[in-house]
């Protein structure tokens, strides 16, 4: 029964996305439908990272890395499955789907096996040196995938076509697994798994202590988030067309950590805005022109002036929040 | 208090950006659904797209571009416009980056209706740029991207330069026929497509006529010490070496050479074009030779003009990026006129049918492929300056 509803409640928001995304496809122009792809793209990337950053505690700065195996898994994948697949139930947005789909569940799972390559061995470290770890892990990546000839070296890969990659990263494709990767988000944070990353969070040792399996829980968290990137990278690169080492260079891994810092770390909500601001402030701010950088770092200052816990602090916009809000009653926790 | 403090953040953010928007960008933008006339009807100005790195470590190709884009077209408003009409342009930066570049071009055609895009200087940015100018079948003419793949995507995608596999060439024959070099050794970016595509294409020219590559050595941009590469070099017999990569590397590179005390003679491409690089190379990169679009001291009447109009009004010399964005400006605004009109796909087919047009960087003719062909000058470092040395012909 309780199946039932859920897959029914599942079922009206895919249908009710579909909706949202044919009308805006209608009345929207090309430009600002870019910059909501852009933005969803980098909701899946914040609320990934945010898994591992804000609600675990334990620090990467290596995740474009995760995000370039996943594109570059998707983009070859995509090129490589599309025919057979056009063949078999005939080209058209249904075989596009197919592909897509297929191809970013390819780069999640290797954006994962990634994950649990680095993190086995390095999560049983602490702070700095997690750091320091993925780090070095995200410029390999792109170290290797620079002199990968087949993968096109660091001109970087575009698929067979000279027009690049397919476009098959559309509104609704985009936030229909930006639905997903929240969802899972939200049950892991809010289970007892939730509850044991937290602890880590709050005192690693005294968590240890109570016999949480901390090394254990740090890695399923840390191998999530490498997924969540994953998906992220996949739904760039057929957005992009193409991509290249270069896209993924450190300074990518810092905009993420920008992302979840000015939302809230450890907020899914948080990371939400967050990622929609990276996305939309720099192009609202088009008309200054070489100015925009300028006051896109003084808006970063003010927020962590103002703000130091982030726009969202560690609070969640949930239904039962709104609830209460409606009532008038108790102040939020 | 924190609400307070807020709203005092806010009206001073709205008012800093109030005050740096320009009064040509002010009113909404046209939306894509405001009407049935496309871009370029009516009877006001026309808008021609430019999108550079404005800001960013490559800075400096983009503004020289720009600077020279807008000369031309000033010239020829100057002149009474295109079809009765003024041409305005209008620039977007990329930041250097591969999703801003995408973002950009479609800026410029949705919210500033351009006809026509110019730009990017970087391939890597001129690819996802020129991939969306074909899918919205804009014509779209590059300055200054040399890697083949971008004319590659498609019929709207042009360019006024030759291309790397060209430019490779046109040093492997200097080195060989000009300077009678037998053994060469090679020191590439190995993160930039650009040198490496740079490096195959001098190999595969330079390896048939006899010449020997005697050692291959790499370095990724942004490196501070070349002496373990150098050292390598030196420990050769070879008499010069080949380094395809950007001025501020190439710059360190022949200081940290001249003080290892290896004099062997340093052969280049168009990334060496900056004033930057005898400010950082100093002495040390006196003697050295690379490939480039332009001279100014061996130009012909209409390039003198545009060099000493430049220097007028900026005060400094073009370099090869800048007379490229002139010239690219100016092919297109021919092809505007031959069209008569801004139609995309009259532009486009005018633009490939572009035949012998005298631009500063020479003569230009676009091959079937929509790259320029034309001829590669190389020029020498003589006392912290470039001066002209010889023409090579394709």
């Amino acid at each position: 029964m309780r199946w039932l509803v859920r897959g029914a409640v599942a079922a009206a928001v895919l249908a009710g996305l579909l909706g949202l995304a044919r009308v805006i496809e209608g009345g929207l122009m090309e430009y600002a439908q870019r910059v909501l792809l852009l933005a969803g793209i980098n909701v899946i990337l914040a609320v990934g990272l945010n898994l591992i950053n804000g609600t675990t505690g334990q620090f990467s700065i290596g995740h474009a890395g995760f995000m370039a195996v996943g594109a570059y898994t998707c983009a070859w994948v995509g090129q490589h499955l599309a025919p057979g697949v056009a063949g078999a139930v005939g080209a058209g947005a249904i075989a596009d789907a197919i592909s897509l789909n297929a191809a970013l569940v390819s780069g999640a799972v290797t954006a994962a096996l990634a994950g649990v390559i680095v993190g086995v061995p390095s999560l049983r470290l602490k702070g700095d040196y997690l750091a320091i770890v993925t780090l070095g892990f995200g410029e390999i990546i792109r170290i290797v995938f620079n002199n990968w000839k087949a993968l096109g070296g660091a001109t970087g890969y575009s698929g067979e076509d000279p027009a690049g990659l397919p476009a098959w990263t559309t509104l609704f494709w985009v936030y229909a697994w930006v639905v997903v990767i929240i969802t899972v988000v939200r049950n892991v944070t809010f289970s007892q798994t939730g509850r044991s990353l937290i602890a880590i969070r709050e005192d690693e040792v005294a968590a240890e202590a109570m016999a949480t399996p901390t090394t254990r829980l740090k890695v399923v968290a840390f191998v999530l988030s490498a997924a969540a990137a994953g998906v992220a990278g996949g739904l760039f690169a057929h957005l992009q067309a193409g991509i290249r080492p270069e896209d993924f260079r450190l300074e990518k891994s810092i905009d993420m950590i920008v992302m979840i810092i000015v939302g809230g770390l450890g907020s899914i909500t948080g990371a939400v805005v967050g990622g929609v601001f990276m996305a939309v402030a720099l192009e609202l701010m088009r008309d200054l022109e070489e100015y925009r950088l300028v006051l896109y770092a003084l808006l970063l200052i003010l927020i962590m002036i103002l703000r130091p816990e982030g726009l969202f602090g560690s609070r969640e916009l949930s239904f039962g929040w709104l609830r209460r809000k409606a009532r008038g009653g108790e102040p939020a926790s | 208090m924190i609400r307070r403090r807020t709203l005092i953040a806010l009206l001073t953010l709205s008012a800093v950006y109030a005050g740096c928007k320009k009064d040509g960008a002010a009113g909404g933008p046209a939306g894509a659904t405001s009407g049935s006339a496309g871009p370029g009807a009516g009877s006001g100005e026309v808008v021609v797209g430019h999108y550079a790195s404005m800001t960013g470590s490559e800075a400096h190709f983009g503004q020289d571009t720009d600077k020279a884009i807008r000369m031309a077209i000033d010239e020829v408003n100057g002149s009474g416009g295109v079809v009765g009409r003024k041409l305005k342009v209008v620039t977007v930066d990329t930041r250097g980056d591969a999703a801003e570049a995408a973002n950009a071009v479609t800026r410029l055609i949705d919210v500033e209706r351009s006809v026509a895009i110019l730009g990017e200087v970087a391939s890597s940015l001129s690819l996802p740029g020129g991939r969306i100018a074909q899918r919205r079948k804009i014509p779209m003419v590059s300055p200054s991207s040399t890697n083949p793949k971008v004319t590659e995507i498609g019929d709207y995608v042009f360019r006024v330069c030759f291309i790397d596999p060209f430019q490779g060439k046109v040093m492997a024959k200097f080195a060989k026929e000009n300077l009678k070099i037998e053994r060469v050794a090679v020191l590439k970016d190995q993160k930039s497509d650009y040198s490496i595509g740079l490096a195959d294409a001098f190999k595969a020219a330079f390896e048939p006529t006899g010449g020997k590559i005697v050692v291959e050595q790499s370095y990724s941009k942004g490196d501070t010490d070349f002496s373990a590469q150098l050292t390598a070099i030196k420990n050769t017999d070879a008499q010069a070496i080949f380094v395809p990569g950007y001025y501020t590397d190439v710059g360190a590179i022949a200081k940290t050479a001249e003080r290892l005390g290896v004099k062997l003679i340093l052969l280049g491409g168009d990334g060496w074009d900056s004033p930057d690089l005898f400010k950082i190379g100093g002495n040390a990169i006196n003697g050295a030779y690379f490939s480039n679009h332009f001279a100014p001291d061996a130009a012909t009447p209409k390039a003198k003009k545009f060099v000493a109009d430049f220097k007028a009004k900026h005060g400094v010399e073009p370099t090869g990026l800048g007379a490229l964005g002139w010239d690219a400006a100016m092919v297109l605004v021919e092809a505007m006129k031959k069209a008569g009109g801004f139609e995309a796909d009259a532009v486009r087919k005018a633009l490939s049918e572009t035949r012998d047009f005298e631009g500063v960087t020479g003569k230009i003719t676009m091959d079937p492929q929509r790259n320029a062909n034309k001829s590669a000058v190389v020029l020498k470092v003589v006392d912290g300056a470039a001066k002209y040395e010889t023409t090579v012909e394709p």
